[in-house]
């Protein structure tokens, strides 16, 4: 029915190779399913996600020409991207959350880093906080993990925040 | 007998923007909904759209609201009943509105009926213990009225619905102990479940509640799995010490005014249940009745603005209103209607269209 030559890996375009994260910050595209969304195109002022041809196919970016600037973090209604940066330290990565609970952490504390699942994988310090008006109340955390788990941590658990009760 | 051109019956999503485009067309439209403020389902719409710009992608429910209201209050074209229910409709075409425990009639040229949808209920032992809700009243509780449901939530669908109002639970300090999911899959989008799944919320596909327990109130929840034909398999059973279970089972169309006014219906399960046979216009079987929104077939808020600002440009046309931008405006709303329903999730919407126009076809409703 569609034309989707972008989408034979689901992916390609969307999560960056360990080569391109050797290379600086840039932006995980957790998004693989087609629904019918386009935020993230508006959001980028770099140019690296491609515009969109249908409404309802996956983002797609070119990691050239991402800079990892974050822009797209707070908009996408999915809260599906992160920008991972294996370049902050030797042994630790950054990795840039979109965040709508509270309380917020602040820079400093240290929270745990949940996966995917929402098991507990690491301490994690947080090392800043956006939250400006364009951020739309989607905060954006920075925390600091292992390296190994740059592409693991998702979602962090801040003192007594709300869980689900078979949390790890 | 008071008159207007247009009643538009239902201020949510798709009622204020068929009441902006109406207004925009320069026709006199009265709005009127039984909330005591308009948005309808998006005044506990917290999380933010998807879509395109035209729908308002990637803004909040909450504030779609205040921006679609704002464009119509103090609008000398339009006039905004609030707290006041359509009661009745009548053979020679007016409505009974009911405010302040005082009855009126009111005689429209036109009506865009978008009175959305109800929830569906689910049949297990103890399904009418206090602590057990559906998904709408545990949003409007957390969401518009600041309180919390419970403590500890079982949540029934994994669809859009209960997914995001998972989400929110957690977000308003609840713990949800689990999503359960009749489907082998999940219905919602794939993003809504990962967020509620990286905050250590499981979802059991296949699995369904088996029972309610509590004296006064609910105490816990025992749900079990379902095999292939959806038969549940005994000794699968898992208990959850809850003390709220939130069912978001599916909603169907509100169309009580539509039988009432005599609209051919038909049952189009893809749809959500009984609705109306109309045309492209969103024009029913009975002249001068439109719809727009969940009435018209169970979709989401996008969709729904898109489906009353049609309805609103053509009950407007339809009474000699014109504007320079009309056909632009109206090419555009399909087009963008045509792109919110065209990905693999908007299939069952699709295939439920194609039935309903074809039997719109067939009685002569759509030409």
């Amino acid at each position: 029915m569609r034309d989707k030559p972008c989408q034979e890996s689901r992916t390609h375009g969307r999560i960056p190779g360990a080569e391109r994260r050797a290379r600086g910050p840039c932006v995980v595209m957790e998004c693989f399913e087609d629904i019918p969304c386009d935020p993230c195109h508006d959001a980028c002022r770099q140019g690296a996600i491609r515009p969109f041809d249908d409404l309802n196919h996956l983002p797609e970016v070119d990691f050239d020409k991402c800079n990892g600037c974050g822009a797209c973090i707070s908009v996408c209604p999915g809260l599906a991207i992160f920008v991972v940066d294996e370049t902050w330290k030797d042994d630790l990565a950054v990795v840039r959350l979109p965040y709508e609970f509270l309380p917020l952490p602040a820079p400093g504390d240290v929270v745990a880093g949940l996966d995917r699942s929402g098991r507990r994988c690491c301490t994690a310090k947080v090392i800043r906080v956006e939250k400006t008006k364009r951020h739309d109340r989607t905060a954006v955390v920075w925390i600091e993990v292992p390296k190994a788990l740059s592409m693991e941590v998702r979602h962090i658990r801040v003192g007594g925040s709300a869980r689900g009760l078979h949390e790890g | 007998m008071r008159t207007t051109e247009i009643c538009v019956i239902g201020a949510g999503p798709a009622g204020l923007c068929a009441a902006i485009a109406a207004r925009d067309m320069g026709a006199r439209v009265t709005c009127v909904d039984s909330g005591d403020r308009p948005g309808g389902q998006l005044v506990k719409q917290t999380h933010k759209f998807f879509g395109s710009r035209a729908e308002f992608a990637g803004k909040r429910g909450i504030d779609i609201a205040r921006i679609l209201a704002e464009q119509i209050e103090n609008d000398p074209l339009v006039e905004l009943m609030l707290e006041s229910t359509v009661i009745g409709f009548y053979d020679d075409g007016a409505i009974g509105i009911e405010r302040d425990d005082a009855l009126t009639f009111l005689k429209p040229a036109r009506i865009v009926c978008a009175t959305g949808a109800s929830e569906r209920m689910l049949a297990f032992p103890n399904n009418d213990l206090p602590g057990v809700y559906g998904a709408g009243a545990v949003q409007t509780l957390m969401n518009v009225y600041g309180v919390r449901p419970g403590k500890a939530v079982l949540m029934v669908g994994a669809g859009n619905i209960g997914l995001i109002v998972s989400y929110q639970l957690l977000q308003a300090g609840v713990e949800v102990a689990a999503v359960v999911e009749a489907m082998p899959q999940v219905g919602g989008y794939d993003v809504h479940a990962r967020k509620i799944q990286r905050a250590g919320v499981p979802i059991l596909t296949s699995h369904t509640v088996k029972a309610v327990h509590g004296t006064r109130t609910v105490e816990g929840a025992t749900v079990w799995a379902l095999g292939g034909d959806f038969r549940p398999i005994p000794g699968t059973e898992q208990h959850f010490q809850v003390d709220t279970v939130c069912l978001a089972v599916g909603l169907t169309p509100l169309a009580d005014i539509l039988w009432q006014a005599g609209c051919r219906m038909a049952y189009v399960p893809e749809l959500g249940g009984h609705v109306a046979l109309r045309d492209e216009d969103y024009e029913t079987s009975r002249p001068s009745v439109y719809v727009a929104g969940d009435l018209a077939g169970i979709e989401e808020a996008s969709s729904a603005m898109l489906e009353g600002t049609i309805a609103g440009l053509a009950a407007a046309r339809s009474l000699g209103h014109s504007t320079p931008d009309f056909d632009e405006r109206l090419a555009a709303a399909r087009a963008d209607l045509a792109a919110l329903r065209g990905g693999p999730k908007g299939e069952k919407v699709r295939r439920g269209l194609d039935r309903l126009m074809r039997l719109g076809r067939e009685v002569g409703v759509v030409a």
